[in-house]
């Protein structure tokens, strides 16, 4: 399916990653916005709603972020492709429902723009500390996809493929930005409409009495309708089976929740994504994600003309981690240098899926300035000098 | 389709054929039976609000209910319309996203008052003074009852739960009197012993375009009951027989209720005031002919 033509701003602009992010969301068919300011992520539901009314496109500014992503949920249900965009401590108030997407497989993107934490920690300075809860903050069991842009452009075209995942996979998605690439303004280049692919909502069609709102196709994920069509239909956020009735078996563990991380686990070749650059040769490889890309790609490029042999691995979606590429890279690469804004978080996946064969630096990164090198250079020296294999992460700095 | 179902079953009901609930299109009979205790309210509320369906002349598949969690959480799953089970104190939070994601469906809040006054206050008031276009019917049963009967923030004073076992040290809320000052455009009480009235009251509500709040005070034998020895169903019922007061139009800040106190019941408010929708359209037709 194309994009609809109505919300995509063809051409070459200079915008900020926060407008950037809200013409993805425009692009991607988003027509509904749940709103609750905060800094640094406030300017993209600005930009909607300056284009709203042009597209057609609905939002309410709601009493806070917990019913921010209740009315999210209620809206993609009517069949509206919806988001929520919000900072940590709105982060950790959606936690709640984003369980209950989870639970009832409803598609809709989160985007977190990434503010220091943890409290009310400081709104307008960059941090990646949400990672991990961006994986495991709601309580119990289920897989969740995130993605990292590192520019405007990449706050676009990360916010139509999460757009689409969450279509595809029927499940909430999130978009990890952070309060750096968010104000960074750089040209974003929007492609005409009929270049966007869109991934449509997979509908069931059958008669109204004949829907099973959980009943799994192939690939584990089940057909959606929308409210007012006729299906009635009852869904629940208590363990339930096909029909969206409460089952209340230690059995609707392996039955209903099993699935939740199935559905996305199974699939993971299909949905992970990591861009490489000179890592065939790579003693040393940088792995990155988000804004510290920026710094990991100027440090490996100013390591290499140093002649150390230097790769760069960046992750475009954080979760599901790219578990079988690291592994890969670990038996090749003699040791990863993590830069991070936070004090390690991914660091411990790359020592997880380096299983020992090789070393892991780790770069606190960010409080010299986003895109300063120094640290990961440093890290890069550290690790080109270490003769043998140490056990866990290794403070690169 | 549905629709078709529903009148076969007056068709059977009028031939005096008594096999069939004459509710059975408007409920998921392969739920049956369901979770609520003997005596408990929750089912001549919802047989209330079956009725009031039927007498408001809605058509079925565009209505949405929502619930919470808790006893009364559980009618979404018992009526055969588009229904959610949603979080604890969110239901209208996540109607609110159904409305404005599509405004023609009628979305019905139904759950009690711990989930829409406590957890929920904060919704409540708020989807209140927007006026979003809803019918919140809030049963009051004066207790958390499905976790086994802790204080509830319409608990009147000095009644004993769980978790006040010397009894009830905080005032409760008056539901109508947060519900009127807030903004809502239709709020009425009634007790399970009202059906009649109740369902009157609900048929109204529904036909309201805006916030409407119906509570409905039931009796919760097992927990409210039992705890404060008020004895069973029939005593809690026979209760409101005695000492419910209805005064149609009466200031809700008049309808406090106390420990075994007199219960008003009525209409109290019954008013006109743009909903959200409304005023969003008319924004969003202003808003789209400047740009042009």
């Amino acid at each position: 399916m194309k994009a609809d033509p109505k919300g995509v701003l063809t051409g070459s602009h200079k915008l900020s990653g926060n407008y950037a992010c809200a013409e993805g969301a425009l692009s991607a068919g988003c027509r509904f916005l749940g709103i609750y300011p905060i800094m640094p992520a406030l300017e993209v539901s600005e930009r909607y709603l300056e284009r709203a009314p042009a597209v057609d496109a609905t939002f309410i500014q709601m009493e806070d972020e917990v019913s921010v992503l209740a009315a999210v949920l209620g809206a993609s249900w009517t069949g509206k492709r919806a988001m929520a965009v919000t900072s940590g401590p709105g982060l950790s108030l959606m936690m709640e429902h984003r369980g209950l997407g989870v639970m009832l497989e409803t598609p809709c993107v989160i985007v977190d723009v990434q503010r220091i934490g943890p409290g009310l920690g400081m709104p307008n300075y960059p941090a990646q500390g949400d990672m991990m809860q961006a994986r495991w903050g709601s309580h119990g069991d289920y897989e969740i996809i995130a993605l990292a842009p590192s520019s405007p452009q990449e706050m676009f075209n990360y916010t139509i493929k999460a757009f689409n995942l969450a279509e595809r996979y029927r499940s909430p998605v999130a978009v990890m930005a952070d309060e750096y690439v968010a104000h960074l303004e750089e040209e974003v280049v929007i492609p005409p409409a009929d270049e966007i692919t869109i991934e449509p909502r997979r509908y069931f069609d059958g008669p109204t009495d004949k829907y099973l709102p959980f009943k799994r196709d192939k690939d584990l994920v089940p057909r959606m309708v929308d409210i007012g069509q006729g299906y009635r239909f009852h869904v629940t956020g208590l363990t339930h089976d096909d029909r969206g009735y409460p089952i209340m078996f230690e059995e609707c563990q392996e039955y209903n929740v099993h699935p939740l991380v199935r559905k996305i686990r199974n699939f993971a070749d299909d949905i992970v994504e990591v861009e490489e650059k000179d890592t065939e040769d790579a003693a040393i490889i940088v792995v990155s994600y988000g804004s510290t890309s920026r710094a990991a790609k100027k440090a490996m490029e100013q390591a290499r003309t140093s002649g150390l042999k230097v790769g760069s691995l960046k992750l475009v979606t954080v979760w599901p981690f790219a578990d079988k590429r690291v592994a890969a890279l670990a038996k090749q690469a003699k040791a990863f240098v993590v830069p991070e804004m936070n004090f390690g978080q991914i660091v411990s996946e790359v020592e997880r899926c380096s299983y020992g064969h090789a070393n892991v630096f780790f770069v606190p990164h960010g409080e010299k300035g986003v895109e300063n090198t120094e640290g990961i250079l440093s890290a890069i020296n550290k690790a080109a000098q270490e003769t043998i294999i140490r056990d866990g992460v290794i403070e690169g700095v | 389709m549905a629709t078709a179902k529903t009148d076969k079953a007056k068709e059977i009901r009028n031939a005096g054929k008594e096999d069939i609930h004459p509710m059975e299109g408007l409920l998921r009979m392969d739920r049956m039976p369901h979770i609520w205790c003997p005596s408990c309210g929750i089912g001549l509320a919802v047989t209330a609000f079956t009725a009031a369906l039927e007498k408001a002349g809605l058509d079925p598949n565009m209505v949405s209910i929502i619930s919470g969690i808790g006893c009364t959480g559980r009618v979404a799953g018992y009526v055969k319309l588009d229904s959610f089970h949603t979080t604890h104190g969110r239901p209208i939070a996540f109607a609110t996203g159904i409305k404005v994601g599509n405004p023609k469906v009628k979305v019905v809040v139904f759950s009690g008052d711990g989930d829409l006054i406590a957890i929920g206050g904060n919704h409540f008031i708020h989807a209140a003074r927007r006026n979003i276009d809803m019918l919140v019917i809030c049963v009051n049963n004066f207790i958390y009852a499905m976790t086994g009967g802790q204080v509830a923030p319409t608990t009147p004073l000095a009644a004993f739960a769980t978790t006040s076992p010397y009894g009830c040290v905080e005032p409760p809320f008056n539901i109508p009197y947060i519900a009127d000052s807030s903004g809502a455009v239709y709020v009425a009480r009634w007790t399970t012993l009202h059906i009649r009235r109740l369902t009157k009251s609900l048929t109204e509500a529904l036909q309201k375009t805006g916030f409407s709040v119906v509570e409905v005070i039931s009796p919760c034998a097992m927990y409210y009951g039992r705890t404060n020895r008020l004895g069973d169903g029939l005593d809690l019922m026979r209760f409101y027989h005695d000492n419910v007061e209805i005064r149609h139009g009466e200031d809700t800040k008049n309808l406090d209720i106390g420990f075994q106190t007199k219960i008003i019941c009525g209409t109290f408010v019954d008013r006109e005031r743009p909903s959200y929708m409304e005023r969003y359209n008319q924004w969003a037709a202003e808003a789209k002919g400047a740009k042009k």
